[in-house]
């Protein structure tokens, strides 16, 4: 009896060799950019923080953006290349790896929405200027009351004439001291329940739109209140229908679902510890020869191969057109915390000197863990917590009841 | 890249879970546990004519030649059934003779094997408990007919049922420990074997062999005179994988029937599944059953394709111990009381997710093995 079958497609993990090409250009790229980082340059995470780290980001994006990589799985006729969701991951591990910060803030989100619901207008005025990086984007979305409710918003938006005027309060505007537009969802029916009354605007920032630094614990400056203030956009900068905003929204979300940044830099980081390790001594002991370091470092990159190959995994189930919002939360919630465990293991191995700042010579490694300790707290929360994470898997994956 | 298993794979998985649920019900499960011998030939014969048994020995021995992931397949559905039987150890053998064999052997012992004629198992720990070379103690001595072995084996599965032992023995007492071992072929009638049963948590028939002045003839050295450990190590990797897929099915059992069990069950007027914990126990017993798989298939890719696999099997095996360890646990508490009795299902996976984790290297020995592999 014959079981299985000669010459069919079977079960492969290998890249094909376009694939393998794509990752030496990227690698040979990002290994190049990486050499000009500021001094101590900790990954994507501190490009807003300091005006070098700005002019850093902004010279890679704009190299990056000219080569048309920012747009890899764009159909060729919005300027994309037409890549699968396979090869941007490819991408996206490799910057991530290399620390080199090439994406800009919330490019896949606008233009993913307009793709997808975006008049020919819009795409034709829009699109071609993010991808070639010309636009820095605000995103609108979370308010102080509403965070992972986000379809509870209230930020209103009127209809008055040729515009629409927005009133109301966003937070968590990441970027948003170094943006020049800005995306809202805002409420445009509030007779409809939550996420049927929303509507998508994109805009550049102006009168009627303030930004007050919301200073992350670590001390950085990377997140901002918004407060919108008869804030006026154009009704053709309203991207899809009115009241269909919340559609436009998750298209963005939709396009690139599988995270891999937090796998991919983690696995970096880890190596850094591990390299660490090696080289320092406690009590006359190399610490990676003491036996519950060592069980702590396999732990981590048992942890980080495991997160890797689960975000490929759901690039290719991408790739073959599956629905992967389940996979995607699964992967989102397990990498994040997988960040935080990272931190909280590296300064714990590191004892004293683990939470010794960069300011410091006594800092190791830049005092990069105990950065990524304060920094990581935020990753299980940001773009959906560990527990929606979580219910998504249940509701949607178990098909669990709601209530 | 490509994930998915193929149409034939599918077949066979339908085939195997079907067999299974047909002929080898959660009844019989628990009368093979109790059974001291643990065997029902007419299955094994069944499974034979199905090419279970010869799904990795190739054509001209008597097989389908097919891949690792195949046997994955297979063994992830032996694992949902809790199936009692040789076929993992005999599978393990399978390996080794492929391996180290020579032509005339694997003529004369994979065609056994996959026509379901001759039960193997592997002979290997000892009451060292260690699968590292410096575990071996049990000698073999040359004399005039061949080779006298003398020692005792221990957590052998399946040898109160095999027709033949596949014995790792010490032939050089001076050498370094990986360099002085010698795979033998034991027929399990020999003069000089006695065989004890060893009671364990999942009543997985584990035994310990004493070795009393066994002769074996010289033409049953499998491979080259101290030259065994290589292919042993080689083995162990596969071994460590192969229980991996089997962990897969008795986990992706535990899920399914948790869920269904709560979406079901009823207290405080509503589905215990529709309480927010229920759903992030569940939701995270997915998740990382999902997140082990990946490592397993890995693992087993780098099989089938002939590549280096000793980090990747050590990653899969010290993670996937865990997680099913986890998982059954959650189980039983989803399940609550009902889920800790002899009677209730759970505990059958239960009681084999702690039997699977020291097998092939406990998780703390395959993360040293990463370590080691990792260079630090």
């Amino acid at each position: 009896m014959n079981l299985c079958m000669e010459g069919g497609v079977k079960m492969d993990f290998r890249f094909t060799p376009e694939q393998e090409a794509l990752r030496k250009e990227f690698t040979e790229f990002c290994k190049e950019e990486a050499k000009s980082a500021p001094e101590g340059w900790i990954g994507g995470l501190a490009a807003e923080e300091t005006d070098e780290g700005w002019a850093y980001h902004q010279s890679v994006v704009k190299k990056v953006a000219a080569k048309g990589w920012l747009c890899l799985p764009w159909p060729e006729e919005y300027g994309g290349k037409g890549h699968g969701p396979v090869e941007q991951l490819i991408f996206n591990e490799v910057m991530a790896y290399y620390r080199v910060p090439a994406i800009p803030f919330h490019f896949m989100t606008v233009a993913a929405g307009i793709m997808v619901y975006g008049t020919e207008e819009q795409k034709k005025e829009w699109l071609p200027k993010i991808a070639r990086a010309e636009i820095n984007w605000a995103e609108g979305l979370s308010e102080p009351n509403a965070g992972s409710d986000l379809a509870s918003l209230t930020t209103t938006a009127v209809a008055d004439g040729a515009h629409y005027v927005i009133n109301g309060q966003k937070v968590w505007t990441s970027g948003a001291h170094r943006a020049d537009h800005i995306f809202i969802l805002a409420r445009t029916d509030p007779n409809e329940p939550r996420h049927k009354g929303l509507t998508f605007f994109i805009n550049k920032i102006g009168p009627g739109i303030e930004f007050r630094p919301l200073i992350f614990m670590n001390g950085s400056h990377f997140y901002n209140e918004t407060f919108i203030d008869d804030f006026r956009v154009p009704r053709e900068n309203v991207v899809g229908k009115v009241n269909q905003g919340w559609y436009v929204m998750m298209a963005g979300r939709n396009f690139a679902r599988a995270n891999i940044a937090f796998a991919a830099g983690g696995k970096r980081d880890l190596e850094d510890l591990i390299e660490y390790c090696k080289e320092t001594q406690e009590g006359g002991e190399i610490l990676a020869k003491k036996a519950l370091v060592r069980h702590r470092l396999v732990e981590l990159a048992i942890d980080f191969e495991a997160a890797l190959k689960f975000a490929y995994y759901i690039a290719w189930l991408q790739s073959k057109g599956k629905d992967i919002a389940v996979e995607a939360a699964a992967c989102g919630y397990y990498a994040s915390e997988l960040n935080l465990r990272l931190a909280n293991t590296a300064i714990e191995i590191m004892g004293l000197y683990g939470t010794v700042t960069r300011e410091s010579n006594w800092a190791p490694l830049c005092g990069k863990f105990q950065d990524l300790c304060q920094w990581s707290s935020g990753f299980t929360i940001a773009g959906g917590t560990t527990e929606i994470r979580k219910n998504i898997i249940a509701w949607q994956g178990l098909k669990l009841p709601r209530d | 890249m490509d994930f998915a298993f193929t149409e034939e794979q599918e077949i066979l998985r339908k085939m195997a879970r079907d067999f299974l649920a047909k002929e080898f019900p959660k009844t019989l499960v628990r009368e093979m546990e109790e059974d001291p011998i643990g065997f029902r030939p007419d299955i094994w014969k069944k499974m034979a004519e199905l090419g279970w048994m010869g799904l990795i020995i190739p054509e001209e021995y008597g097989g389908s030649s097919c891949g690792f992931v195949d046997l994955i397949v297979l063994l992830e559905e032996m694992g949902r059934a809790c199936l009692v039987s040789p076929f993992l150890s005999t599978a393990i053998c399978t390996f080794l003779l492929l391996d180290a064999g020579s032509g005339e052997q694997k003529r004369e012992w994979l065609s056994k094997i996959a026509s379901g004629e001759k039960v193997f198992t592997l002979a290997l720990t000892e009451p060292s408990a260690s699968y590292n070379a410096s575990g071996v103690s049990t000698k073999a001595a040359e004399d005039k007919d061949g080779y006298i072995i003398n020692g005792t084996k221990l957590f052998v599965h399946d040898a109160q049922v095999a027709d033949y032992f596949l014995c790792a023995a010490r032939t050089n007492l001076w050498s370094p420990p990986e360099e002085g071992i010698t795979v033998f072929l034991v027929d399990a009638r020999s003069q000089g074997i006695k065989i004890t049963p060893l009671p364990t948590i999942a009543d997985d028939k584990q035994n310990e062999i004493l070795f009393e002045r066994v002769t074996v003839p010289k033409g049953n050295m499998i491979g080259e005179l101290n030259a065994g450990w290589p292919a042993v190590k080689k083995t162990l990797d596969r071994a460590a994988a192969a229980k991996c897929a089997e962990m897969i099915g008795g986990a992706d059992w535990t899920v399914e029937n948790c869920v269904a069990y709560a979406r079901e069950r009823t207290q405080f007027d509503k589905p215990i599944g529709s309480f927010g914990i229920i759903q992030h126990y569940l939701a995270e017993m997915w998740a990382e059953i999902g997140h082990a798989r990946r490592l397993v298939y890995h693992a087993g890719w780098l099989i089938e394709q002939g590549l280096p696999c000793a980090k990747e099997s050590a990653m899969a095996k010290a993670r996937m111990s865990e997680v099913y360890r986890h998982c059954t646990r959650m189980g039983v508490q989803i399940f609550g009381g009902i889920g800790t009795t002899r009677e209730h299902d759970m505990g059958l996976y239960y009681r084999r997710a702690r039997q699977a984790l020291p097998l092939f290297g406990s998780p703390d020995f395959c993360r040293e093995r990463v370590a080691c592999e990792m260079g630090f």
